[in-house]
């Protein structure tokens, strides 16, 4: 049943993110991105974590690609012309894209090949909150909320008329 | 010989899943019926009461005459995004009541006079729940198939090629995701107070005097809650995305026949959502709040419905009492007034529970 849907989700995201850079259609490529989002939250789901499933929805699937859509949309942006130079950076993207598979193939191969069992985890939500706020990532954690905060000042700030 | 659990446990949640769609769409007609006419007497009309006694056929009318009008579609529009529209908002509408608790949990009866391939002997005396998935974070499910809601109207407004479409959708993209803020915040209050994202747990935190309920507990809560679920699903004063009077009819314009019925399908839908989410999280449940008073089984759905009716017609009321706002006061109620008040709320609550002043269920 996991392996089912797993190997469901896996397709529809691969699927999805070649439609994201192969669509020239702008507004085509975001929903096709939130399709991958979605697709990914259903593998952290299957994973066993359920809140950064919800999480990945929340945040990039519908906050984040809202205002993607939102600002295409007030631009009307239509379809991409071809632009020269293409080929040479399809060529480069797709040997990037290669290089990452091998490094993330060689991590996994790695991984696997440590002696013992599989190290088990919790990923529950609570388990997440108890390690979260523990001594050990609290101040990174409350420092990484201040630089949000910042970032959101500085964009109220840049955005405010003068009066 | 009874099935495998995990059989019972498919048969069972298909039958919720039957059960829980099959009244949300009854509901959805019936809704429309009871709309009409409850907004026809505060206006002092007589509204639709000429299909069946009292006009209560008038949803099947509706529905006929929809079926058998034509589908248009505008030649410039964007056909994938034009026919993926309604099935968006719909399947979220739909995906979104699948973690609400519909109800107290309950005994199945024996029924013992029913033929046994009907009512085998592994169901009688089995307490279920009506609530197709019970997930650890429940709360958030719903928010983010809420943040996913939103794609319907926006792809419906954009894909139809019509600039009053195009501004609905905008809107109403704008207003969700500023709403959606106050919505979550005002949820945070109480998740403190449950110690639980499940829903089920949050109504059990409430049981015993009514003055437990969050809506007292978290007065100000309640308030955000109510105001931001009203926009959040685009109902009057905030229907800013349709808004007649300048957008002709917003984002479903070009939409006809049975896909503008789809749109408007997902709309109830998202409304008897809210108002199911408000009943169970801050109006108790199924809890009569009397602690002398039944609040399990049936006595339970009839206190948990009696709540949800009230809830659906306080949005008819609205409807019918007030004014559309401007869109800059509804940019200003919500990103100046609820999101702050929901914040500070939040500390108050938090600092609360740090000093013992709330009633905190354990956990």
């Amino acid at each position: 049943m996991d392996a089912i849907l797993f190997y469901a989700s896996a397709a529809v995201a691969v699927t999805s993110a070649v439609v994201v850079i192969a669509q020239r259609n702008p507004t085509y490529s975001a929903f096709a991105l939130i399709v991958t989002l979605c697709s990914l939250s259903v593998i952290f789901a299957l994973l066993g974590s359920p809140f950064i499933a919800v999480l990945q929805v929340i945040v990039y699937a519908g906050a984040i690609m809202v205002l993607f859509l939102f600002v295409l949309m007030l631009l009307n942006v239509k379809s991409e012309e071809d632009t020269p130079g293409r080929g040479g950076r399809t060529l480069g993207g797709v040997a990037l894209a290669l290089v990452t598979l091998l490094v993330l193939q060689a991590g996994a191969v790695l991984v696997r090949s440590k002696p013992g069992p599989a190290p088990q985890f919790d990923a529950s939500t609570r388990k997440m909150a108890e390690v979260l706020f523990s001594p050990h990532f609290l101040y990174v954690f409350e420092a990484t909320s201040i630089l949000i905060l910042a970032a959101l000042v500085g964009a109220v700030a840049l955005a405010r008329k003068e009066p | 010989m009874s099935p495998s659990p995990m059989i019972q446990e498919l048969v069972i949640a298909a039958v919720k899943i039957a059960l829980v769609v099959g009244t949300l769409l009854g509901l959805f007609s019936v809704m429309t019926w009871v709309e009409r006419r409850t907004l026809a007497f505060m206006q002092y009309r007589l509204g639709p009461n000429r299909t069946g006694p009292f006009g209560i056929l008038q949803p099947i009318a509706d529905g006929i005459k929809l079926f058998f009008k034509e589908e248009v579609m505008p030649a410039a529009a964007d056909k994938w995004g034009f026919l993926a529209a309604p099935v968006v908002a719909v399947s979220t509408a739909l995906l979104a009541v699948a973690v609400l608790p519909y109800g107290p949990p309950f005994a199945l009866p024996q029924l013992d006079f029913l033929p046994i391939w009907l009512w085998p002997e592994w169901v009688k005396g089995r307490t279920v729940q009506i609530q197709i998935a019970t997930i650890d974070v429940g709360l958030l499910f719903i928010f983010a198939i809420g943040a996913l809601g939103v794609y319907g109207i926006v792809l419906a407004g954009w894909s139809a090629n019509n600039k009053y479409t195009l501004l609905g959708g905008l809107r109403s993209s704008a207003q969700m995701f500023s709403y959606e803020l106050a919505l979550g915040l005002s949820w945070v209050g109480i998740i403190m107070l449950a110690g639980s994202f499940q829903i089920a747990d949050i109504v059990n935190a409430q049981s015993g005097w009514f003055w437990r309920w969050n809506a007292f507990v978290q007065f100000p809560a309640f308030v955000v809650y109510f105001i931001a679920a009203t926009a959040e699903v685009a109902r009057i004063p905030f229907d800013l995305p349709e808004g007649e009077s300048e957008l002709v009819a917003g984002f479903h314009t070009e939409y006809s026949s049975m896909r503008f019925a789809l749109l408007q399908m997902a709309e109830y839908i998202n409304m008897i959502t809210v108002a199911v989410l408000a009943t169970n999280l801050f109006l108790g449940g199924w809890h009569a709040g009397i602690p002398g008073l039944p609040s399990e089984g049936l006595p339970g759905f009839v206190w948990w419905g009696a709540k949800v009716s009230v809830l659906l017609f306080v949005f008819i009321w609205l409807r019918g009492t007030l004014p559309r706002f401007r869109y800059d006061q509804l940019m200003n109620i919500g990103w100046k007034v609820l999101i702050p008040v929901a914040a500070v709320w939040i500390l108050a609550t938090a600092t609360g529970v740090a000093l013992g002043l709330f009633p905190v269920a354990s956990s």
